[in-house]
C-alpha cells in the first residue's frame, strides 16, 4: 500500500502533511493527515496547549429572551484562579457586533438577550473547572420577556420585534420586522396552468431542527503577541471570514490577527458562524496570557446555529399523462434570533423549492423568520433539504392519485440539460436526472428478511429484544434532489492558491499554500494530487492553512474543489508557464523545440506534445530562485435574484443525487430499521473515488438521521432547548446505518476544473425522502413530519 | 489535590496536583500530554475517549483519574509497536475510514479489542462492537470495511 509515513514523536501542527502518496487526480490517494489521525499525533484544536495556559469559559443566558438588569462579578473576580472576569461594558472597541452576512450578533449580550444560551460574560481561570465555578458565581438579575417562535406568534400584532432599529439590505422589502428575507419567486401563469390539471394535490409538511453534531467541540487557543496582537489557532471554515469579523471587535487591524487553522473534528456548516475566537481573544489580550476554550457538549449545542427547522405548504398539480402543470409552494424557515445565513438559506430554498423537475408555471415564495427560537444557519444541504423532503413527498403523492409508479412520474418530468429553472436560468450542463433514477432502481435488492431464524440485531429494536421477525413489514422508497455548487446570488466567490516548485537535493519539490479549512472532507489530498498532475512532481507538499495568503472562501456549499482546487490548478499552470520560460532562457537558443506549443510537465520533466524529453525539471531550475506564485481564481459571475419574481442566473452550478432506501418497519411498535439506502450521484469528475465516495456514504447517513431521530426540541412555551446532549440528541450509530452502496455517473461539467462537480451535499438532500417514502409505503402513513417517532407510525 | 500514578501503554506516569474531580480522560490529555483519547461529548455517549482499563475498553469521561490508580491503560497512542502500525490502523487508512478523523482514536481502540476476542466477526458482530462509538462523517460503511479488511489481515498473518 505504501501510505504509511512515520511520524514524529510529540504533536505535529495540523495540515503539516509532506504527502508520502503518489498519484494524481482520478486515483484514490490517500489523506496526507491520515498517519497522524491514526496515532493520535494529529492537533485538533482542543488539543493545543501552552505554557501558563488559561482557560476560558462563556457564561449563557438560561433564558430565550430577557432583560439583563444588573450583572454582578465580584464574587467571580475573588475566586482564587480567577484572573479575568469580562462584560459586554468591558468590550474594547465601537465594534460590539458581529455576524456572517450581518452584524446583528452581540459579542456579549447588551441589556438583553433574544435567545437560550446567548453569551452573557467570560471567565479566564488557571483550571477548566476554576473557570465553571466562577461563571456559576457571576450574578445575573434577568427579567423574563415573552417569546415568539413561530410565524404566527412572530408576525402578530403586537408580537415582541427582535431587532427593532433593522436598516440591513434585507429590511426594505420584508413585510415583517420579524421577517428576515423574503424571496418570491413567479414564472408563467399559475392559475391558467392548474386549470389544466386533472389531479392536484396538497400537502404540508414541518422539518424539525437538525443539529451538525460534529464531534469535536468548538474549541481554540489564542497567544496574545508582543506586537499588541493575537495569535489565533481555531477550528474553523473560513478563516478570512472569521478575520474580517474578530478583528473590528478587537479593535485591530486585521494584520494583528494571525489566525492559523487548528484541526477541524468535522463541520457540516456549522462552524461557518464564530463561536468562541472572540471570545478566547477578548481574554488573552485582557490577561496577557494564551487562553484557550473548548465547549462541553452541551454548550456546542447551545452555541452553534442549526439547520432551520421550517414548515413548506405545497400544491402539485398534473395531467392524466403524468406531467406536471404547475407547482405553488411557501417555505417558511424559523432562523431564531440572530440572522447567521438565513438570508442566502432562503434563497437556496426559493429556487431550489420544486426540485429537479421540468415545470413551466410555478410560484413560490420563501421567507426566513426572527424569533427567540436558537440561531439557525448553515449545514450541509443549506436550504434544499426541507424543500426536498417536502417535494418529493409530493411527488409520491401525485403519483398515488393518478396511479402512477413514482419513479415513473418523476422520469417523465425529469430536468434535462437545457431546461430552465423556476428563476429562468437555463441548466447549461449535464442534468442527468432520469438516469440517476434509472441506476438506482436498477441496482440490486437487499435479500428479503430471514423471517424463519433472523439475527434479532438485523430487526428493528435489535438488542432491545422487541422482534423475533413477527410485525415487521418492509417498504422501499425513491427520491431524487438538486443542490446548488458555490455561493450564488451575484456573491463575489473567489479562491487563492499560492504554488512554489523549486529543486532541493536535485528533486523538484512543490509547496501548495491555501487558507482552505480541512474539515475531514479531504481538500488537502486533492489539492496535493491536482499539484502532481499539474506539475507532473511527485514531491508535494500542502502547507498549514493560514491568513498569511489570500481567502480560498468558505468550505461549505460543496465547493472546495471546485474553487481551491481550481486555484490549485489555475496557479499550477501559471507556475508551469515560468518553467517553460526559463527552459527557454536556458536552452531554447540551442533547441527551437523549446518554442513549440504543448509543452508539458511530466515525470519531473519537461516534455514536447510529441514526448520528446526537452529537459527535466532540476536542469532548468537549477540555481533559479524558487517559482513561487499566489493568484486568485474565480467562477463564472452569478446575478441576484429579482426581489419580486426570483428569476435571475443565480447559481454557477448544480449537482444531482437520487436514492433508493430500503426499510424494515415494526409496524406494531413504530421502530424502523432502514436496510440499505443506494445511491447514485453524478460527481462530473471523481478526482478522488475514494474520497467521494465516503462523502456521498457520510452525507445520507446525515439524512438518514434527520428522518427518524435526531432533533433539537423546543419548548414552545420558553423557547428553551431541551435536549443538548448526546444522550437525548440522536445520531445514528453504526446500528442505526445501513449499507449504502455507492453508483457514480461522471458527466462532465464544461465549466468546472476537470468538469468536475461539488459532492458533498446533494446525498444529504434525497436520503431524507426516500427513507420516508419506504416507511409510508410499509406503514400506510401519511408521515408530514421528520424526523418521525414511533408515535407517527402507531397512532 | 493528588498524586495519580498509572501505567500508560506500558510505562509508569504520574501526575502531581491532580483535582478530585478530573476524569481519566482529562489527566491523559491534560496532564500527561496524551490529547490521542478525544473530548467529543464527556458523558460516555460517544466513545471518542475509548482507552482500555486493564483490558477492558472504557470511556475515559467517565472514570475519574483515581480509580486508575495502579491500573494499566492503554490508549491510542501505544496502539502502533515499534514506530510500525497496526493492522488496524494501517486498515483504517487504506479503506478510506478516516475523514475528519475525531472518532478515529476511540474506534481503533474498540475495534483492537473485537479482533484481539474474535478473529473472524460477522457484520453484526462488528456492528455490535463498535456501537458505542459515533461517526458524524463517514457514515459507518468505510469503518465496517476497514474492521473487515484488518480481521482478513490478521487471518492471513497467522
Amino acid at each position: 500500500m505504501g501510505t504509511w509515513t512515520p511520524t514524529a514523536a510529540g504533536l505535529v501542527p495540523a495540515g503539516l502533511t509532506q504527502s508520502a502518496a503518489r498519484g494524481g487526480i482520478g486515483e484514490s490517494v490517500r489523506r496526507p493527515d491520515g498517519a497522524l489521525k491514526v496515532t493520535g499525533a494529529f492537533a485538533y484544536s482542543s488539543d493545543l496547549w501552552h505554557r501558563d495556559m488559561l482557560w476560558g469559559r462563556i457564561l449563557r443566558s438560561p433564558h430565550a429572551h430577557a432583560r439583563i438588569l444588573a450583572v454582578d462579578v465580584s464574587a467571580a473576580l475573588a475566586l482564587p484562579g480567577v484572573h479575568a472576569v469580562l462584560t459586554h461594558d468591558d468590550l474594547p472597541a465601537a465594534q460590539k457586533t458581529y455576524g456572517l452576512e450581518l452584524a446583528d450578533t452581540p459579542v456579549l449580550a447588551d441589556g438583553v438577550v433574544r435567545h437560550h444560551g446567548e453569551p452573557v460574560a467570560l471567565v479566564a481561570a488557571d483550571h477548566p473547572e476554576t473557570a465553571r465555578r466562577a461563571a456559576e458565581l457571576i450574578r445575573v438579575d434577568y427579567r423574563e420577556l415573552p417569546v415568539v417562535t413561530d410565524e404566527a406568534s412572530a408576525t402578530a400584532p403586537g408580537a415582541v420585534v427582535l431587532h427593532p432599529d433593522r436598516d440591513d439590505r434585507h429590511a426594505y422589502r420584508a413585510p415583517h420586522p420579524n421577517v428576515l428575507h423574503r424571496q418570491p419567486i413567479v414564472r408563467g401563469d399559475v392559475a391558467a396552468a392548474a386549470r389544466r390539471a386533472d389531479v392536484v394535490v396538497t400537502g404540508d409538511y414541518e422539518f424539525g431542527m437538525q443539529d451538525q453534531a460534529f464531534l469535536g467541540p468548538e474549541s481554540g487557543l489564542a497567544v496574545p503577541a508582543a506586537d499588541g496582537g493575537v495569535d489565533l489557532y481555531v477550528a474553523t471554515q473560513w478563516l478570512h471570514s472569521d478575520l474580517r469579523q474578530i478583528a473590528p471587535v478587537l479593535g485591530l487591524p486585521e494584520e494583528k490577527v494571525r489566525m492559523t487553522l487548528a484541526g477541524v473534528g468535522g463541520a457540516f456548516g456549522g462552524r461557518e458562524d464564530l463561536s468562541m475566537q472572540i471570545h478566547a481573544c477578548l481574554l488573552a489580550l485582557r490577561t496577557g496570557r494564551p487562553v484557550k476554550i473548548v465547549y462541553s457538549r452541551e454548550e456546542s449545542f447551545l452555541g452553534h446555529a442549526h439547520r432551520h427547522p421550517a414548515r413548506l405548504h405545497y400544491e402539485h398539480g398534473a395531467t392524466r399523462d403524468g406531467r406536471l402543470t404547475h407547482v405553488r409552494c411557501r417555505i417558511v424557515l424559523d432562523g431564531g434570533a440572530y440572522a447567521s445565513s438565513t438570508a442566502a438559506v432562503v434563497g437556496n430554498a426559493a429556487s431550489l423549492g420544486i426540485g429537479p423537475y421540468r415545470v413551466e408555471d410555478v410560484e413560490i415564495e420563501a421567507i426566513g423568520l426572527y424569533t427567540n427560537n436558537p440561531p439557525c444557519g448553515a449545514m450541509r444541504g443549506f436550504g434544499a433539504v426541507q424543500a426536498c423532503f417536502a417535494y418529493e413527498a409530493q411527488m409520491d403523492r401525485l403519483a398515488a392519485g393518478l396511479g402512477m409508479d413514482p419513479v415513473e412520474l418523476r422520469r417523465i418530468n425529469a430536468m434535462r440539460q437545457g431546461d430552465l429553472m423556476p428563476t429562468g436560468q437555463r441548466v447549461d450542463s449535464p442534468a442527468p436526472v432520469a438516469e440517476l433514477l434509472r441506476r438506482v432502481r436498477d441496482m440490486p435488492l437487499p435479500p428479503p428478511l430471514d423471517t424463519e431464524d433472523p439475527d434479532i440485531r438485523d430487526l428493528p429494536g435489535g438488542l432491545a429484544n422487541t422482534s423475533h421477525g413477527e410485525g415487521i413489514v418492509r417498504g422501499i422508497g425513491y427520491a431524487v434532489g438538486i443542490k446548488n455548487v458555490g455561493f450564488s446570488e451575484g456573491f463575489d466567490d473567489y479562491s487563492t492558491a499560492r504554488v512554489r516548485l523549486e529543486v532541493v537535493d536535485g528533486e523538484p519539490v512543490a509547496m501548495v499554500h491555501t487558507a482552505m479549512a480541512e474539515v475531514g472532507q479531504g481538500g488537502v489530498t486533492v489539492h496535493a494530487q491536482i499539484a502532481r498532475t499539474e506539475l507532473g512532481v511527485e514531491q508535494v507538499t500542502v502547507h498549514p492553512a493560514d491568513t498569511q495568503v489570500g481567502s480560498a472562501g468558505s468550505t461549505s456549499a460543496s465547493r472546495q474543489t471546485y474553487m481551491t482546487g481550481g486555484a490549485v490548478k489555475n496557479t499550477c499552470g501559471a507556475v508551469r508557464e515560468r518553467v517553460f520560460a526559463a527552459g527557454r532562457r536556458r536552452f531554447g537558443g540551442d533547441r527551437p523545440a523549446w518554442g513549440g506549443a504543448g509543452l508539458r510537465l511530466d515525470g519531473g520533466k519537461v516534455v514536447t506534445a510529441d514526448g520528446e524529453v526537452l529537459a527535466t525539471l532540476a536542469e532548468v531550475l537549477e540555481g533559479e530562485e524558487p517559482i513561487d506564485l499566489e493568484l486568485e481564481f474565480r467562477h463564472r459571475p452569478t446575478e441576484p435574484f429579482d426581489p419580486v419574481t426570483g428569476q435571475g442566473f443565480g447559481h454557477v452550478q448544480y449537482s444531482f443525487a437520487a436514492h433508493r432506501a430500503v426499510v424494515d418497519v415494526d409496524v406494531e411498535l413504530g421502530l424502523v430499521k432502514v436496510v440499505e439506502l443506494a445511491c447514485a450521484q453524478d460527481v462530473g469528475r471523481a478526482l478522488n473515488p475514494l474520497s467521494v465516495v465516503g462523502q456521498i456514504q457520510g452525507g445520507t447517513v446525515q439524512g438518514l438521521g434527520i428522518a427518524l431521530m435526531e432533533e433539537i426540541r423546543v419548548d414552545p412555551a420558553t423557547a428553551r432547548v431541551l435536549n443538548p446532549s448526546f444522550t437525548d440528541y440522536l445520531v445514528p450509530t453504526v446500528l442505526d446505518a445501513p449499507a449504502v452502496p455507492v453508483d457514480l455517473l461522471e458527466l462532465a461539467d464544461p465549466h468546472a476544473p476537470y468538469g468536475l462537480r461539488g459532492v458533498g451535499e446533494a446525498p444529504t438532500l434525497s436520503s431524507t425522502p426516500a427513507v420516508l417514502a419506504a416507511v409510508r409505503q410499509a406503514t400506510g402513513k401519511a408521515l408530514t413530519r421528520v424526523p418521525v417517532r414511533p408515535e407517527h407510525i402507531v397512532d | 489535590m493528588m498524586r495519580v500514578g498509572f501505567t500508560v501503554n506500558g510505562v509508569r506516569r504520574t501526575a502531581d496536583g491532580v483535582w478530585e474531580g478530573e476524569s481519566l480522560l482529562y489527566v491523559l490529555r491534560e496532564r500527561m500530554g496524551l490529547p490521542g483519547s478525544k473530548n467529543a461529548c464527556e458523558q460516555g455517549e460517544c466513545g471518542s475517549c475509548t482507552v482500555r482499563l486493564d483490558g477492558v475498553p472504557v470511556c475515559a469521561c467517565l472514570i475519574a483519574a483515581g480509580q486508575a490508580q495502579d491500573r494499566e491503560v492503554r490508549t491510542v497512542e501505544g496502539l502502533a509497536e515499534g514506530g510500525e502500525p497496526a493492522s488496524v490502523q494501517r486498515a483504517f487508512l487504506d479503506a478510506g475510514a478516516v475523514q475528519c478523523g475525531f472518532c478515529t482514536p476511540g474506534l481503533l481502540v474498540a475495534a483492537d479489542e473485537l479482533l484481539e476476542r474474535d478473529t473472524a466477526p460477522s457484520d453484526a458482530d462488528i456492528r455490535e462492537a463498535l456501537s458505542g462509538n459515533l461517526c458524524r462523517c463517514t457514515g459507518y460503511e468505510k469503518i465496517m470495511d476497514a474492521v473487515r479488511l484488518a480481521a482478513a489481515r490478521r487471518r492471513e498473518a497467522v
